[in-house]
């Protein structure tokens, strides 16, 4: 006991002991949260549709990563009845796989937009960015007209896409060679898309923002919205597989 | 030892052996600093603070 | 010389990497950065080698009292002034922002005045500018007077300063600007984030190196508390801010984390930034200010020691209430309510021990503003930490995730508890640092509580109202068995909270003018002409029964 009570009080007085020990206990929720999910399988599991984004979607992304539209946008739709009937089917772990960073938030002083593709017509949406209050009048969004202004310059499309090939996108080496091609010929309604689709299925591609002539930083975030949550068909049979294997939710 | 098996040896441990050791290990570590010998000890390190008046 | 040689070298070899970096910039934004960058090692070089001693210089602006040789206290002055200025910023950035939310023309049509850009500079500002400088300030202040040692590695610590806050101009403009990963709470990119790790390894040095060279045996529990949210935070921040850099000339990266994985990090992160970083280094303020204050020890030693390891370790694991119903594993969510319910116990344990130090001097409550100050701060640390876990129940989260009573449980603790043990530590730090009598003024101290009380309240409250309406209505049906709310209809209602919470949150910034007047005031040396605050006088002729008047 008196051995017990010494080694207590050099914790106590020695402070790299004391340091020591309280990294370690801190270290410890977070490896057992943490950790596991590298490997359980619904975490890591691949959906059928869940694909890359393409050069112009991750454009896209990353102006909204920019104007940090997180703050009042959530991208995680719970699966409560309410939820699912207004912003869509509940969100499943798959579909942000690629999303680096995550973009799910923590407050809906907006609607969520997880499957907001699809939903609003290119029309509405660039509207809706420039003004806000022109499409819903009592909205209390910020308006981004400015987007609709500038030519896109996202610097070399190939050198982001190899830094998220590195961290773990799969992005082929055709996808990294051609992503400067990609990203205008997505919005170009006059250019060949046949490669584009073949390499990144069900990508949508035309002009977003209502202006063929310039490729826009409106261009690149309304592909992106258009493209949210439309990757996995919900209503298909592997898709309900694995929802039924994500269970508790 | 297949991952299933492993879940299901933790679960039962967790709900069994594991909960009473760590409820005791729990009990006895926030019963440690009570202990009697610690008294004069935790005084002492209580009033340290103000040993020195002018430290302004 | 050769000393100032070698430092003169350094600043130099920064400014022509600054310089280059400038040119070889991949974008405006990194640009910007190595601008304020070079300009920084630029006035350290003008620093170095000038013959004008800056430093006597900096001392007259300031005020500074002779340095005895006890103890080095010129940082914490700076950290002092320092925090002051960036919660005054703080609030100002809040308050235009909630202003915003209410009236969206104050968005100014502007790229770099969005909400979205505007909303990571204000919690930034409070929680790692105001917080920050208060706990690094008062980290130094209460490791040598507890220890009975002079700072270790003097010039370290004042890199640790300069370097924080270039950590935050950096972070602060690069919002502005657009240069954000978008991750809560950990928003600077990768160049940033690298920085900031390189000054806090400094900080835990010199925090670590004056604990070591005590001339007290016993480390006292307000430094286990500080080294235990030094220790943490360096780790939270390195693994959440694990990056992959497009370009070392871009300020763009992607984060190592996605998906699952990322959401889970960031709130592993998210979390604890408020548990080590708002909750364990603001307890090791109260565990030294409060005692010192209120003149008596602390209420039970030993339960501050139980209160410090149940803490630590039970705050870990509570991130995942921050992700209930989302994509994450169901047993990790009840894994992080499990152990959210269970923080409310140490967190109680240390609101007690920190009430209970006053009993036998109650009061002082109505004597000293300065304890009032911390009594407040203690029952709202008492009530977030109640209102916490019972919002990390998932049937009771199901209601209020996504919704502003989050943003209203937050404040309570911020504004409440940070913010309230904060002013208190800066009233008792003013007087002593620049040795005057007293404060300019206690009676200001008394409206500086009551405005940032009723402030706090109007905020909260209007929160509360404005969380709870939004989650029912956004899952009422008719008897249709229809949705009956559309989203925007929310915000229509919620749209009187918005205005009553600004009006909470400029009364709390009226507050905090009154405390940068006062703190300045005091530097100057000037004592107000005033009634001092005390009891109602005692009249021994008036203290004697009614004398009996014989009935006519």
């Amino acid at each position: 006991m008196s051995t017990i009570v010494q080694n207590h009080k050099k914790l106590e007085r020695n402070v790299s002991l004391l340091g020591l020990f309280a990294f370690v206990v801190v270290a410890i929720g977070g490896i057992v949260e943490i950790a596991p999910l590298f490997w359980i399988d619904n975490t890591i599991e691949q959906v059928k549709g869940v694909r890359p984004y393409t050069p112009l979607e991750q454009a896209g992304r990353d102006i909204y990563v920019r104007e940090g539209c997180y703050v009042c946008h959530s991208q995680m739709i719970r699966p409560f009845r309410d939820e699912v009937e207004r912003y869509g089917h509940y969100s499943l772990a798959a579909e942000s796989m690629y999303d680096h960073p995550f973009q799910w938030g923590s407050k809906r002083t907006g609607p969520d937009l997880a499957r907001v593709g699809g939903r609003y017509s290119d029309e509405w949406h660039v509207q809706h960015l420039k003004d806000p209050r022109a499409v819903v009048p009592e909205s209390i969004m910020p308006p981004y007209a400015f987007l609709a202004e500038r030519e896109l310059n996202p610097g070399d499309m190939t050198a982001q896409l190899t830094a998220l090939y590195r961290v773990g996108v799969p992005y082929t080496r055709a996808d990294l060679a051609k992503a400067n091609d990609d990203l205008k010929v997505q919005a170009d309604p006059e250019a060949d898309t046949a490669d584009l689709l073949k390499r990144y299925p069900k990508a949508q591609a035309r002009d977003f923002d209502g202006d063929p002539s310039r490729l826009t930083e409106m261009d690149a975030l309304v592909a992106y919205l258009q493209v949210l949550g439309t990757m996995v068909d919900v209503n298909a049979a592997a898709a309900q597989e694995e929802l039924a294997r994500e269970k508790g939710r | 030892m297949s991952l299933h098996s492993t879940y299901d040896l933790l679960r039962h441990l967790a709900d069994s052996w594991g909960l009473l050791v760590m409820t005791l290990v729990f009990l006895g570590l926030a019963a440690w600093p009570f202990r009697p010998g610690a008294r004069e000890h935790n005084r002492d390190a209580a009033n340290l603070i103000f040993k020195d008046e002018n430290d302004g | 010389m050769v000393s100032v040689l070698s430092r003169a070298g350094i600043w130099l070899a920064v400014l022509v990497l600054a310089v280059m970096a400038v040119a070889l910039a991949a974008d405006t934004g990194f640009a910007v950065h190595m601008t304020i960058v070079a300009l920084a090692a630029f006035v350290g070089l003008c620093v170095s080698i000038s013959t004008v001693d800056y430093a006597a210089v900096a001392r007259g602006i300031i005020r500074t009292p002779a340095d005895p040789g006890i103890y080095d206290d010129d940082p914490i002055r700076w950290g002092v002034i320092a925090t002051v200025f960036w919660g005054m910023a703080g609030f100002l950035a809040g308050l235009f922002i909630a202003l915003q939310l209410a009236f969206p023309a104050l968005n100014l049509n502007l790229e770099w005045t969005t909400f979205g850009r505007l909303r990571p500079l204000h919690t930034s500002a409070v929680i790692f500018a105001f917080g920050g400088n208060a706990l690094i300030a008062t980290s130094f202040y209460v490791v040598q007077r507890t220890c009975r040692a002079r700072l270790a590695f003097p010039g370290l610590a004042r890199f640790v300063f300069w370097g924080y806050q270039l950590f935050i101009v950096l972070a602060a403009t690069g919002y502005l600007l657009g240069i954000t990963q978008s991750k809560e709470y950990a928003e600077p990119e990768w160049y940033v984030d690298w920085w900031l790790t390189i000054v806090w390894l400094a900080y835990l040095a010199v925090f670590v190196g004056t604990v070591v060279k005590r001339s007290e045996p016993h480390i006292y529990v307000a430094n286990w508390f500080y080294l235990g949210f030094i220790i943490t935070v360096a780790m939270l921040h390195v693994v959440n801010n694990l990056d992959m850099p497009v370009s070392l000339f871009g300020s763009k990266s992607y984060p190592l984390w996605a998906g699952v994985q990322g959401a889970l990090v960031q709130w592993w992160y998210g979390h604890n930034a408020v548990g080590f970083f708002l909750t364990a280094g603001f307890l090791a303020m109260m565990y030294y200010f409060v005692p010192k204050q209120a003149e008596r020890p602390i209420y039970s030693y030993r339960l501050s020691i139980i209160h410090f390891w149940a803490l630590i370790f039970l705050y870990i694991w509570a991130g995942p209430h921050h992700l209930h119903y989302t994509a994450l594993p169901d047993w990790a969510q009840t894994l992080g309510m499990v152990f959210s319910i269970m923080l409310w116990m140490p967190s109680w344990g240390g609101m007690i021990n920190g009430l209970m130090t006053l009993n036998g001097a109650w009061d002082k409550i109505r004597t000293d503003p300065i304890i009032r100050m911390m009594v407040m701060a203690l029952a709202f640390y008492g009530m977030s930490t109640f209102e916490g876990p019972m919002m990390s129940i998932k049937s009771v989260n199901s209601l209020s995730h996504y919704t502003d009573w989050t943003i209203g449980h937050v404040h309570s603790g911020a504004l409440g508890w940070n913010g309230m043990i904060t002013f208190a530590a800066i009233y008792y730090l003013v007087p002593r640092l620049w040795n005057r009598q007293r404060l300019y003024s206690l009676r200001w101290v008394n409206w500086h509580f009551w405005l940032a009380t009723v402030g706090i309240v109007f905020y909260a409250a209007a929160m509360w109202v404005a969380g709870i309406t939004q989650g029912l209505m956004w899952r009422e049906y008719g008897p249709d068995g229809y949705l009956v709310n559309s989203f925007v209809e929310s915000v229509v209602a919620v749209h009187p909270m918005f205005v009553l919470r600004a009006f909470g949150g400029l009364l709390y910034l009226a507050g905090g003018a009154i405390m940068a007047a006062n703190v300045w005031l005091t530097i100057l040396g000037k004592l107000r002409d005033e009634a001092p605050m005390r009891d109602a006088a005692f009249d021994p002729e008036k203290d004697r029964p009614l004398a009996p008047v014989p009935a006519e």
